[in-house]
């Protein structure tokens, strides 16, 4: 098959030294990050992206070192949910859920190691589903014009702002900022600047690196300062006692098809446009809690009720690379830091990719795979070394993640004002966490942009001015009645829905926005 | 309240947007859409969704009191000077005290944050220059 022999070149080249050496170091920093409440894998990611492009990595080694980040983020983000009962990123908040219960019945290390290997079995089969469904996308895709560029690119911002946020409003009106941002600067067909106000920083554009940052880290500073003095984050995990760190083979047999489930569940709503891995996680475990919850033992440290979630958020990271990778267009807030990624190295995601660097995509694949094996591996027995980072206060780590994230952005361009221009966008991100104003449109619409744009205008040029192009074929209308289901469609159920998640668990005020 | 300031300032924007779209000089080789059509239309789409904002607000958010705004703007001056000074006084310096600064106000002891702040300023120069060789700014004292 076609496909597995991609794969296996793909493990020729992952399995260099330098790139396992990059994939190691990126578990590890990303279990260390997503462990972290507070840094999650979007803002995790966000920081190390400018630090990945001015080390000079080439693209698959940096690719590779961001994606193990990611994967592993999302791995550690169920350590202090487990321990803490504070979630070190969205997804992992239902791990909370019976994850403390165990802790507290002492059980801390069986819910440790149980999730480890769910979050193992949801990623390892949700890179399968990648290696097989992305190609058929591809195949999809490639038959895309501009017309149906344009469609698609509707259809994220629809479906995420319909599903992240609870309030289509401003979902619309963070895609709108996104998309403005995102025209300031030289025009690319003719030349002439918009939006620059004759300053000359402006004609380059605002570098989408530097709202990022600013967006998601250097705004996580201020929501700390904030928030200073409240009862949040370490202090009592040293009465924790952990228990035994594997788990027995009965409550892995019994926990199975809880994970095969969520496994499938969480990959779907991961390949969905703008879903993400939160929506994994809560869909897994209201489904298992409906289907096997009898006794009803979910919330009181039931070892399925952190199987599912865990399972399920990590398929869905799984899955969130499949549009990513073949459409150019991402599934969740991180897929868009790396999409962010990939444009910082100059490469487009999406179909020719495919043909172009099958190197790039397949390596990466196979990557994921051997991140996965190093996590499970990290994860089961040192997993007493990660809690220990949960001991480092925010007192210390927020300053150390405002630094980098300075010496990241400084390091691109060596220029004060990207730095201010980084200042400013973190006191915008702050200012709209408080409102509940979605971050991620506003990425995605910098990021996009220009794309979406020059796909409006090629298409335009091809029918001569008549709008009736981007209706004109059928697949079109397909991408357009998506959009406007996705856009539509949760406006009925999605309040329901948000607020059930928020009923289940109390939501955390500027939680990591993935 | 909030969200119909919120979304006040986005009308205001959006309106300057779109003023701003026209005011776009077409150079006489064009495509048939040109440099304003996109511009515009998203200036319409954020003007629209700022109005639905004015006209349903969701319910307030709790804002901090005014002594922790006032600190959170302090901080923010605080990083911007610390980006102009950056190229001044060199990265270590001048990391080493917005550093300290920020561990102070986020709750680090008179004698802790200082150590924080050089610790992390020393740490981070150590990992990213001398062992990954980034170029960071280089002050008077060549740091």
């Amino acid at each position: 098959m076609e496909t597995l022999s991609n794969l296996a070149d793909g493990f020729v080249i992952a399995l260099t030294l330098q790139n396992l050496f990059l994939a190691l170091l990126g578990c590890f920093l990303g279990t260390v990050i997503g462990a972290l409440p507070g840094l999650g894998p979007s803002n995790g990611v966000a920081i190390l992206i400018p630090l990945a492009f001015t080390l000079g990595l080439p693209a698959t080694p940096a690719l590779i070192l961001l994606t193990s980040v990611y994967y592993g983020a999302m791995y550690g983000g169920r350590i202090s949910s487990i321990l803490l009962n504070i979630p070190g990123d969205e997804p992992a908040m239902m791990t909370t859920l019976d994850g403390y219960p165990m802790a507290q019945q002492g059980r801390a290390g069986e819910a440790l190691a149980l999730s480890g290997v769910a979050s193992f079995v949801g990623a390892f089969f949700a890179t399968w589903g990648l290696v097989f469904l992305a190609p058929q996308l591809v195949k999809v895709a490639l038959l895309f014009g501009p017309a149906e560029y344009f469609a698609l690119f509707s259809l994220a911002f629809a479906t995420l702002g319909g599903i992240a946020s609870r309030n289509q409003a401003k979902a619309a009106m963070a895609a709108a900022l996104g998309l403005g941002i995102a025209m300031i600067g030289v025009d690319g067909q003719t030349g002439v600047p918009r939006f620059a106000f004759g300053n000359v920083h402006f004609y380059d554009g605002i570098d989408f690196l530097v709202a990022i940052v600013g967006l998601f880290a250097v705004s996580e500073v201020f929501v700390f300062l904030e928030h200073r003095g409240e009862a949040r984050g370490a202090g009592q995990e040293d009465k924790m006692k952990l228990g035994r760190v594997t788990p027995s083979l009965a409550t892995l047999a019994g926990t199975g098809w809880t994970m095969a489930r969520s496994t499938v569940l969480g990959f779907l709503s991961g390949v969905l446009p703008g879903a993400g891995a939160s929506l994994g996680s809560f869909i897994s475990y209201s489904v298992e809690k409906r289907l096997v919850d009898r006794e009803g033992t979910f919330g009181t440290g039931d070892p399925r009720g952190v199987a599912a979630p865990e399972a399920g958020n990590n398929a869905a990271a799984g899955g969130a690379l499949v549009p990513m990778l073949a459409l150019g267009v991402p599934g969740s807030g991180t897929t868009a830091v790396l999409l962010a990624m990939l444009l910082a190295l100059n490469i487009t995601p999406g179909p020719l990719l495919f043909q172009s660097n099958p190197d790039v995509v397949w390596g990466l694949v196979a990557a994921l795979f051997i991140g996965n094996l190093m996590l499970l591996l990290l994860n089961i027995p040192m997993v007493s070394l990660f809690v220990r980072v949960l001991l480092v206060p925010p007192k210390y780590l927020m300053p150390i993640v405002a630094m980098i994230s300075f010496v990241g952005i400084y390091g691109i361009s060596g220029s004060t004002f990207d730095l201010l221009v980084m200042i400013v966008f973190g006191v915008i991100g702050w200012v709209l966490r408080k409102l509940e104003v979605p971050l991620v449109p506003i990425i995605l619409g910098v990021l996009l942009g220009n794309e979406m744009e020059s796909n409006l205008r090629r298409a335009l040029t091809i029918s001569d001015g008549d709008w009736s192009i981007l209706v004109g074929s059928p697949l079109a209308i397909i991408l357009w009645a998506l959009a406007i289901t996705g856009f539509v469609l949760p406006m009925l159920f999605g309040r329901f829905f948000r607020m059930r998640m928020r009923h289940e668990r109390a939501g955390e005020e500027g939680a990591d926005p993935d | 309240m909030s969200d119909r300031v919120l979304g006040g300032c986005g009308l205001l924007l959006a309106f300057f947007y779109i003023w701003q779209a026209t005011q776009i000089r077409v150079s006489f080789i064009s495509d048939p859409l040109g440099p304003k059509s996109f511009p515009i239309i998203i200036g319409a789409m954020l003007g629209l969704a700022s109005l639905y904002m004015i006209l349903r607000p969701d319910p307030e958010p709790v804002w901090p009191r005014f002594a922790r705004l006032f600190e959170i703007a302090v901080a923010v001056a605080v990083l911007a000077a610390y980006a102009m000074l950056l190229p001044e006084l060199g990265f270590v310096i001048s990391t080493a005290l917005a550093a300290a600064f920020l561990s102070w106000r986020l709750g680090a002891g008179p004698i802790a944050a200082p150590v924080a702040g050089i610790g992390i300023s020393l740490g981070i120069y150590a990992v990213f220059h001398l062992i990954l060789g980034l170029s960071l700014a280089r002050g008077p004292l060549g740091l």
